[in-house]
């Protein structure tokens, strides 16, 4: 395999060792181009085949690989293209893209101005978090970026990360999900051909564009490559206690990932939410030792999304986390699609009424059945999301199931429900 | 052969005219939203492409299109 667009340029630094996206000691300029050096003056297509080597996938939760994003947008384009780096993070449980925007905001503006490179865009949004909003100012006013970004403050909610909420957003619309008859790639913001790319995915993109691709690939494993970030959260009250944001290798366990925040034997955990609120329940401590890839996770019917990790204690209801996750994002419908809006909350109630031991037999089968009305009736991805977060927590906590629909719980063997509570 | 059925969720407004046109493959949820009989993506067969069509025409939301296989 040739290696041009490797050619040492003046200025560039050999690539770290170990830390990667997290490598710089603060977010300046200085520091940043004093431990990456700068990105060699190559060709698009040659910057694209090292995209291609590298086996870079969204970091966003969906896995697509990067390479064949930037190909559709590239082809889909008549006139010029419009990159978006995407932070919108609406996922409560995350806390990764905020962390990259507040300690590597460089490297996301490099991971910019490659894609832009590569598609042959004049005009880029960063749409993020408003919180890490003046982090990103502050690191577009220290250089002068080859294409014009605009920064714009993310809607705080669940779906407003969505790529098309997003697009409409950008298009002066409601940060609401929209029904296209185009692709995005093809149509997206002012109609013009449009690559939507999570913040973290654009930053490995402007390493790679200086490292190349088989750098990249050197760590993780063969097919899931490079590093990851990854929010994981202590086993003490997952949903309100500050989480703390890794980067990783792919193919490190489980193990080694919750283990220093878990203030107790890992042993004792019964369960992880691997990738977020729209994520899948994995068991424990079976899956302890798994590797954290798309490969070792396959056999859980997990991946690993955004990366968020919540470990459950062995001490801790399942189905009651669940619950409160799912009534959650009932809530966070966007009212748009009848399924959805209607759908949601009938499969919170019933979830919640499992949940609590309030049902009987056919508790169960109540949830399933209103699982099965929302699946693949919406205009995005969050009904979907939720019923696989609800078929993994049926699965996981399947004898807990069975326990609370007759009125008991795993986590309070002893107690019957009515007297606890 | 079968052709995808795809359902602007955002636009319909699920007063089933789409589900008396084309009963075979639709049926009303709970709701009153279009509901596929069978699990998965809406797929028309190619025998039923003529109703098929007049729902996607009928629509009081242009709420429904036909794909090419
Ligand atoms: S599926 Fe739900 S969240 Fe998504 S656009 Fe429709 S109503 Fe909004
Ligand atoms: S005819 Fe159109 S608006 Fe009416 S239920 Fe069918 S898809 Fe929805």
């Amino acid at each position: 395999m040739t290696m041009t667009a490797m050619t040492p340029a003046p200025g560039l630094k050999m690539p770290p060792e170990g830390a990667r996206l997290f490598a710089a000691a603060d977010p300046s300029q200085a520091t940043h181009l004093a431990t990456y050096g700068i990105i060699p003056d190559v060709t698009p297509a040659q910057l694209l085949e090292q995209v291609r080597m590298s086996g870079l996938t969204g970091r966003g939760g969906a896995g697509f690989p990067t390479a064949r994003k930037l190909e559709a947008v590239t082809s889909g384009s008549k006139g010029p293209a419009v990159v978006v780096a995407n932070g919108a993070e609406g996922e409560p449980a995350s806390r990764k893209d905020a962390e990259l925007l507040r300690r590597a905001p460089h490297l996301v503006i490099d991971g910019i101005e490659v894609a832009a490179r590569i598609t042959g865009a004049q005009e880029a949004y960063a749409y993020v978090r408003a919180e890490v909003v003046p982090d990103l100012r502050q690191a577009l006013a220290e250089r002068r970026p080859t294409v014009k970004i605009t920064v714009v403050a993310a809607t705080d909610t669940f779906v407003s990360g969505q790529e098309t909420a997003v697009v409409s957003r950008l298009n002066e619309g409601p940060a609401l999900p929209r029904f296209s008859r185009h692709r995005i790639f093809q149509r997206g913001i002012g109609d013009r051909a449009t690559l939507v790319q999570n913040v973290e995915t654009l930053a490995h993109l402007g390493l790679i564009a200086r490292y190349g691709g088989v750098w990249f690939a050197s760590a993780g494993t063969p097919e899931s490559t490079g590093t990851f970030l990854t929010t994981v959260h202590p086993v003490t009250e997952p949903l309100t206690t500050a989480p703390t944001v890794w980067e990783a290798a792919h193919g490190l366990s489980l193990r080694q990932l919750i283990s220093p925040a878990a203030g107790r034997p890992v042993e004792e955990l019964q369960a992880v939410l691997i990738g977020g609120y729209h994520g899948t329940w994995v068991p424990l401590p079976a899956a302890l030792d798994a590797p954290l890839s798309r490969a070792g996770l396959e056999q859980y019917g997990a991946d690993l999304g955004a990366g968020v990790l919540v470990p459950l204690a062995s001490t801790a209801c399942g189905l009651e986390l669940t619950a409160s996750i799912v009534a959650y994002l009932a809530r966070q419908s966007a009212q748009q699609c009848g399924p959805c809006q209607f759908g949601l909350p009938e499969l919170a109630q019933n979830f919640t009424a499992l949940a609590t031991g309030r049902v009987g037999r056919g508790g169960v089968e109540a949830v399933r059945q209103s699982a099965g009305l929302v699946e693949n009736r919406g205009a995005c991805k969050h009904p979907d999301g939720t019923t696989r977060l609800v078929r993994s927590a049926l699965r996981v906590f399947e004898k807990d199931v069975t326990l609370h629909q007759y009125g008991r719980c795993l986590a309070r063997i002893g107690e019957p429900y009515g007297g606890a509570r | 052969m079968t052709r995808p059925l795809i359902v602007d969720w955002t636009a319909c407004e699920g007063r089933g005219l789409c589900a008396d046109l084309l009963p075979e493959v639709l049926t009303q949820d709970r709701w009153g939203y279009p509901q596929n009989r069978h699990p998965g993506p809406i797929l028309v067969p190619d025998e039923l492409e003529g109703p098929a069509r007049q729902a996607v025409r009928m629509c009081p939301r242009l709420a429904l299109r036909l794909e090419s296989a």
